[in-house]
């Protein structure tokens, strides 16, 4: 189960993680829906790069653009917390939708729970697979936490005081 | 003052429910100590020796009497009957029963108040100039930038989880009194040739293990680009500064480790996509802000006050009053008055819940009922008449908040060491007190003069030791014994510079005897009105290195004094303190 569009739904994906003894040029992705690491689609983008549905997922450290030239090729890219602490993670979803301009599922991956999840969906993720040790419905409410916000990011492209009249102090005017 | 308006109040609101939530979900169990840990923390709340502690955002030190009163019945209801200002001008409670934090929280909402992101590796409280809107020397106000600042940094989404926490000072006077060239990013307001405002930018100040001044990344950003020139600042911090060693993490590592004219060439490039977008900043926005802050209905005066003269030299603690703890004001016949929180007896920067009433009585009264808390955790109140000093002094003596020592060397800042502080080695309260005990004789200190004595407990320096003139900071031994190591030639300002160690470093019990030597050095060797400071920069080091170490200081031993010493300051430790 995830959370996209802000419902829980089913997930037919499958997330590749590279076990210890695997290289990303030998490790074999299976047929079927697939997220493989950013490095499995470089060391194997020619074997893959026929498929017709194929998700690629970025480690924290990994750069957005370095998938400047294939943006396009891919049904979902997710983006991996290793801990929720970790908030590269926010930066490389801010750059794929703006600076890639990638519109596709944007997925967050890892360590993904309710308390942050208010906080990803603004930098542009709309796909969650919150911890599978923690209750999904709550975590749904963490997307909820805030009815209101005053910078821009993904999801709010005008900052407050360009959206709504602000109160001018009142005892001067 | 700012107000919030009904967007402002609304998220502050939300956030007392989602944070009631959290702690509820702490609390039965559902969520763990470590995942709760950054969340409580993103709210300044901290587990501490004895009890959590919670530290309230004052934003850019400014203040209302109505919220000083919400502190006083904050410290009355829920803590033990005082809080502690800081050296960011906020307050800290170092008493609170988690269970007890959310209502804290909706009392401060009620009067447009939050503890967010005061702690964690997030955006903190933003810090200026105790003195904005009323210093003679400021070329633009910066409390409308800062205000502007604080709404944007709030809960920014990208920036909740940086590899460490995020300072941002800013002032707009020609004297630097926040201290800027030592936080990650400092901004100072100023005019061009053509009178357009902007700011100056610095970045990569620091204190902490390394400390560091701040470089110039901007010479004159148009204050229409301030949001969108800081994001790009932070985006590219967030995504290359380090996280494999909390000690290197800040910002200042990777400027040092970029260069900073490759750490420029990153922000731009990042930034030129942002600059004329809709995060740039409009006139209708700085002027809504600044509406706020529009000088208050002064009386015509005469510069002047003829009652004080008289008064004065009949008085000589008031004179001495007059002399530190009130400062020129821009219009005629007004004052800035400072309330002094250091008093041998108490930990630098503890006020008790009535003198917070005081001091929130003082300031309906006398100055438009506003105040503002100094990054030498003083009070200010900032626009006083001077015909009321008499008045005002009188009560602020009565209620133990007129030391007459701004500046001088028993206006210490000390961090809160050992007794509270998981983090310290040292204890800087206790070693505070003796060193204001020492030097108690106030004309002994008038004699001085200005001096700055920084103290922290540990490497962390909370208690700014290296900007300090005279600066110590505790440091633990293999034996785990506790020493202080001193430093000399630190100083803030415009003029800032970081102290230099010594030599080898000292027992508690030795400190004041060391900076007794420190001081004679200079009484000896001073040219008429030179400062404390100046001397150290002209004689360099050595005269002082040779007075400190040439006869070897007599320390009592530590056990005659043991059972005095470790227990917490004024306060004896509860049952349920959680380190036990």
């Amino acid at each position: 189960m995830m959370i996209k569009n802000k419902a829980i739904v089913d997930d037919d994906w499958v997330v590749l993680r590279l076990a210890e003894n695997e290289t990303p040029e030998s490790v074999t992705v299976a047929v079927g829906k697939v997220i493989v690491p950013l490095k499995v689609w470089f060391a194997q983008r020619d074997k893959l790069t026929d498929r017709s549905e194929l998700g690629v997922w970025f480690a924290s450290d990994e750069r957005p653009e370095e998938l400047k030239n294939d943006i396009g090729k891919f049904a979902v890219i997710a983006v991996d917390f290793p801990k929720f602490s970790d908030g590269r993670g926010y930066s490389i979803a801010y750059n794929l939708r703006a600076r890639l301009g990638y519109n596709g599922e944007l997925r967050a991956i890892g360590d993904v729970l309710r308390d942050q999840l208010f906080y990803m969906q603004r930098v542009g993720f709309d796909a969650f697979a919150p911890r599978p040790d923690r209750n999904i419905q709550d975590a749904l409410k963490g997307l909820s936490d805030f009815s209101e916000v005053y910078q821009t990011s993904m999801d709010q492209k005008l900052p407050l005081f360009r959206r709504v009249q602000r109160k001018v102090n009142s005892i001067i005017d | 003052m700012y107000r919030y308006d009904q967007y402002d109040q609304q998220i502050v609101n939300e956030r007392v429910a989602q944070y009631r939530d959290q702690v509820r979900r702490r609390l039965s169990g559902e969520l763990a100590e470590e995942e709760f840990i950054p969340l409580r923390l993103q709210n300044g709340l901290y587990m501490q020796i004895h009890a959590y502690m919670l530290r309230i955002a004052v934003p850019y030190g400014l203040l209302s009497a109505k919220q000083m009163r919400m502190f006083s019945h904050i410290a009355r209801k829920y803590d033990r009957g005082y809080g502690h200002f800081t050296t960011r001008q906020n307050i800290q409670f170092n008493w609170l029963g988690l269970e007890d934090t959310p209502d804290i929280l909706a009392d401060l909402a009620s009067v447009e108040m939050h503890a967010i992101q005061t702690s964690g590796n997030c955006i903190r409280n933003i810090t200026s100039d105790e003195f904005a809107g009323v210093a003679v020397d400021e070329v633009v106000d910066p409390r409308p930038y800062a205000e502007i600042l604080r709404q944007w940094s709030t809960f920014h989404p990208e920036f909740a989880y940086l590899p460490r926490k995020f300072k941002i000072a800013i002032t707009g006077a020609k004297e630097d009194r926040a201290a800027i060239s030592m936080h990650d990013i400092g901004l100072s307001v100023v005019k061009n040739a053509q009178g357009d405002v902007g700011f100056r930018v610095l970045v990569g100040g620091g204190l902490g293990r390394t400390p560091i001044i701040g470089s110039v990344l901007c010479e004159f950003l148009p204050w229409r680009y301030m949001m969108t020139y800081i994001e790009s600042i932070v985006r590219v911090y967030n995504q290359h500064g380090r996280r494999d060693n909390k000690y290197k993490a800040r910002i200042k590592i990777l400027v040092k480790a970029l260069g900073i004219e490759e750490f420029k060439r990153q922000v731009e490039a990042d930034w030129c996509d942002l600059k004329d977008g809709a995060g740039t900043l409009t006139i209708e926005e700085v002027n809504r802000v600044s509406s706020y802050f529009t000088a208050p209905d002064y009386e015509k005066l005469t510069a002047n006050e003829p009652s004080l003269d008289s008064f004065k030299a009949e008085n000589k603690a008031f004179a001495n009053w007059l002399q530190r703890n009130v400062k020129p004001h821009r219009i005629p016949g007004y004052a800035i008055v400072v309330l002094s929180l250091k008093k041998s007896d108490v930990a630098p920067g503890d006020a008790s819940a009535e003198q917070m009433e005081v001091a929130a009585d003082l300031a309906d009264r006398f100055s438009f009922g506003e105040l503002r808390i100094t990054h030498k955790q003083n009070l200010v109140l900032a626009d006083v008449k001077q015909s009321d000093l008499i008045t005002l002094w009188k009560i602020a003596a009565a209620n133990g908040i007129a030391s007459p020592n701004i500046g001088l060397l028993t206006d210490m800042i000390s961090c809160p060491g050992a007794e509270f502080c998981t983090l310290a080695n040292a204890r800087s309260i206790p070693l505070a007190q003796l060193i204001a005990e020492r030097f108690d004789s106030i004309d002994f200190q008038h004699d001085i003069g200005e001096i700055e004595l920084n103290i922290s407990g540990c490497v962390n320096a909370c208690g700014h030791n290296h900007m300090g003139n005279i600066g110590i900071t505790g440091v633990e031994k293999k034996d785990h014994d506790e020493w202080y190591q001193v430093s000399l030639g630190g100083s803030k300002g415009n003029n800032s510079s970081i102290g230099k160690i010594i030599g080898p470093s000292f027992t508690f019990i030795q400190v004041p005897e060391v900076i007794d030597r420190l001081l004679q050095v200079y009484l000896r060797e001073r040219i008429e009105a030179e400062r404390f400071i100046d001397t150290v920069r002209r004689l360099g080091l050595n005269p002082f290195k040779e007075q400190v170490y040439a006869t070897a200081i007599e320390a009592e031993p530590e056990e005659k004094t043991e059972a005095s010493l470790f227990k917490p300051a004024q306060y004896s430790v509860p049952f349920y303190s959680p380190r036990f």
